[in-house]
């Protein structure tokens, strides 16, 4: 029994870190965030180079080899410095593919999604706003070999800046009968396009299909009971996203300590007073916490699949109410300057609005929570 | 990370499994037995070395690693056996003061007794006055020969009215910055000049009764009796509350009260409706879930770090605030489940399930400020973990 992590993994951790504060520091991440893909392609492809991309991809398909618990400590880093990439959509992308690719479909892939040369996005959520596979209604026609495609997916990550979209369409009545078709974004009939967000580090929007052929070769698994592993899909999302969150409130906790240590009024730095240290307390018991969840339900993707489905469930849940109270605490803590775009802390109150609902809001996992202990 | 056990620590586990199977009864059969069960089965776990299983072997204890103890405890847990030892105090921070501060004859002279189950110790820290800011205690202590003559009071001492002895801080020298004069005597509850008095709590007698003042006039203590050196209490509290562990015995009684709370949800309306189909209620359930959860999944991290740098950690402290804020809220979410019938108090007509939950929703004060109170351990967190300023 160990819950601590590896030598390799804290040095990852060091390097990520130490990467991101030498070549996007936050004054870069503004400055990316204001351009009109809102990533860097050259720092994406450096990425790539450094192994980043693919952490979890075998090594023969030009990915570390390495495990979720892994991509945890990235994501954690990616998160805390509010690094503009699509790095989460590109990452669930590959998984998609390693789990459910043929050999075949993962040699034509996923080196180039492990090397930056493509950007891939999973589209799963629909209008319906319900994170599950019961959500997903896209019906798709039997066209000879093919698939025929119509309709439109919501919440897509980074939807302009990826080239190959991992789409869940459904093959028949039964509730497990999905699929999941590989699509690029230049055929014919696809349109993807983003809206203006509350956070303009993040990227999301639209997959419209118009009469979208899709070849059968493109349809990852055994086609039609792919259910389950989109489930699973959607677990990893939220994962993917609380790691985000981790670091993201790590980071915003550091940043409202400092202000409380240097800012005084009545003869006192405003960290001296309980009504400032209470909540920032508070938001380092449930930051540690969450991150418990997390780092099992990590786990547990990689060694004890059936528990994935609640563990990401009271993680997210978990971390989306602390996220969201960090993101108002540390306003209030900064009082007027936390109102300024001046000061830093605004980019993570805005990433608190923009984390929430990706992947299920509190709301939803709590639910499923209860729903899996049949309640 | 990994969260399966070593081959080792598998086998161990099956030890206390078959240990079990063979030597704990039935809770109809333990209840027939009445205390003469508890009699056998400390004994037998003694014999074993489980009880003290932390301590060195040549105290007496069992000196299991880390990780045994909580392959222990878990096991334990699991199969409800009552605890291991009568002398809970004792086991958890007087004799471990013992072990570390005190000397051999102090050792030969306490420890079987804690190990056997004879002792029943009290801890002698709060005082009127001297509650979260413990350093400022007055109660004196004044040598005279080869005594010390006490005088002064202590308060909320649990089970002093049953306890053999007191682990007692006092203050030695006045004169010298506050924690520096504090020093600890190990006193006889059956001193001549020892008066204890019972503290009412406003759950009245529906408790059983828990706390006293213990009034000391005059009573003389041997020199012998004092742990470590004069002025050293200070350092055995520090050491004490270090030694706090990761509680996994609180998560496990989480686990089983939210089952039992889901149990009543399940019986009970909310405006009419069956409780469970109350989305309010359902995200709290989901939110205890989550929290408890999380608190044994920090008590793993802690262990990990306790095993890799055998250090403090923060976990302990998160923990402990979790198990405040879930005392409260569910006991609260229970009563609130009765309804109408919540503000019976005891086993009435008009009360339901005999007035369980209500007794839950005035008890958590003997665990939530008797542990020190969330507030101060916010303090601690804020100021130790996060290098904020101190008040």
């Amino acid at each position: 029994m160990n819950f601590g992590f590896t030598e390799e993994q804290d040095l990852l951790r060091r390097e990520v870190r130490r990467f991101l504060d030498e070549r996007c520091p936050l004054p870069e991440v503004r400055r990316i965030i204001e351009t009109p893909s809102g990533y860097s392609e050259p720092l994406w492809k450096e990425l790539g180079a450094l192994g980043w991309l693919g952490l979890s991809v075998p090594e023969d398909l030009g990915g570390a080899g390495l495990s979720w618990l892994d991509l945890s400590v990235l994501l954690e880093e990616t998160g805390r410095s509010l690094f503009p990439s699509p790095l989460i959509a590109n990452t669930l992308a590959a998984t998609a593919l390693l789990e459910l690719g043929s050999q075949e479909q993962k040699s034509r892939w996923l080196p180039g999604l492990c090397d930056g040369s493509r950007v891939g996005s999973p589209a799963l959520i629909e209008e319906s706003d319900i994170i599950s596979v019961a959500g997903m209604q896209l019906r798709a026609e039997e066209d000879g070999d093919a698939w025929r495609l119509n309709g439109r997916k919501c919440q897509v990550l980074d939807p302009e800046s990826a080239n190959l979209f991992i789409v869940s369409f459904r093959t028949g009545a039964g509730p497990q009968d999905l699929a999941l078709a590989v699509i690029e974004a230049d055929e014919k009939g696809v349109s993807a396009r983003s809206f203006p967000m509350i956070d303009a580090s993040k990227r999301m929007g639209h997959l419209d299909l118009e009469d979208v052929r899709v070849d059968k070769s493109r349809i990852l698994g055994d086609g039609g009971h792919a259910g389950p592993a989109i489930a699973r899909l959607l677990d990893a999302g939220a994962l993917a996203v609380t790691a985000e969150m981790a670091g993201a409130v790590d980071a915003a906790l550091e940043l409202s300590v400092a202000y409380a240590k240097e800012r005084v009024q009545f003869e006192h730095p405003i960290g001296h007073f309980q009504g400032i240290k209470h909540p920032l307390a508070e938001i380092y018991v449930d930051a540690e916490s969450f991150k418990s969840l997390l780092y099992y339900g990590a786990w547990c993707f990689d060694h004890r699949p059936e528990e994935l489905p609640r563990y990401a469930s009271l993680a997210k849940a978990y971390a989306t109410e602390a996220f969201i109270r960090t993101g108002i605490d540390s306003i209030h803590i900064h009082g007027a300057m936390g109102f300024t775009t001046a000061h830093d802390i605004h980019l993570y109150f805005k990433r608190s609005k923009w984390a929430r609902p990706i992947f299920g809001d509190a709301e939803t996992h709590y639910e499923r929570v209860l729903e899996l202990r049949g309640l | 990370m990994d969260f399966d056990l070593s081959p080792e620590e598998r086998e161990f586990r099956e030890e206390v499994r078959a240990f079990n199977a063979e030597h704990l009864p039935s809770a109809a059969e333990r209840k027939k037995m009445g205390p003469a069960f508890f009699v056998e089965w400390w004994q037998l776990i003694r014999e074993k070395r489980w009880v003290g299983f932390e301590w060195p072997r040549k105290y007496g204890g069992g000196g299991g690693s880390l990780m045994e103890q909580y392959v222990l405890k878990q096991e334990m847990l699991a199969a409800r056996a009552p605890a291991l030892g009568r002398d809970y105090t004792g086991l958890g921070w007087v004799g471990p003061a013992i072990i570390q501060f005190g000397n051999d004859e102090q050792c030969e002279r306490y420890l079987p007794d804690i190990l056997d189950s004879k002792s029943a110790w009290c801890t002698g820290y709060s005082e009127p006055g001297v509650g979260s800011d413990l350093a400022s205690l007055r109660c004196r202590a004044v040598l005279d020969g080869d005594e010390y003559v006490v005088n002064g009071q202590k308060t909320w001492t649990s089970m002093a009215h049953h306890g053999t002895g007191l682990y007692c801080m006092v203050r030695s020298d006045p004169d010298v910055p506050k924690y520096d004069g504090i020093s600890c005597l190990l006193i006889d509850l059956k001193s001549p000049g020892i008066e204890v008095r019972p503290i009412e709590s406003f759950a009245g007698d529906h408790f059983a009764h828990l706390y006293n003042d213990v009034y000391f006039d005059n009573v003389r203590v041997p020199v012998a009796n004092r742990v470590g050196e004069e002025g050293e209490g200070w350092a055995i509290i520090c050491s004490a509350l270090q030694r706090e562990r990761s509680g996994i015995a609180e998560v496990n009684r989480h686990h089983e009260a939210l089952e039992r709370l889901i149990e009543l949800a399940g019986n009970s309306r909310i405006a009419g409706k069956p409780a469970l189909e109350n989305d309010s209620l359902r995200r709290r359930l989901a939110a205890f879930d989550a929290r408890i959860e999380a608190s044994r999944l920090n008590g793993l991290r802690s262990l990990t770090r306790q095993l890799r740098e055998n250090g403090a950690d923060s976990e302990a402290s998160i923990n402990k605030l979790h198990n405040c804020d879930l005392l409260v809220a569910m006991a609260e979410t229970g009563i609130e489940l009765l309804g109408g019938a919540s503000p019976y108090l005891g086993d009435s007509e008009a009360s339901l399930y005999r007035g369980k939950w209500q007794i839950g929703a005035l008890g958590w004060p003997t665990t939530v400020i008797g542990g020190g109170t969330p507030n101060v351990q916010k303090n601690i967190i804020a100021e130790r973990m996060l290098g904020l300023p101190k008040d």
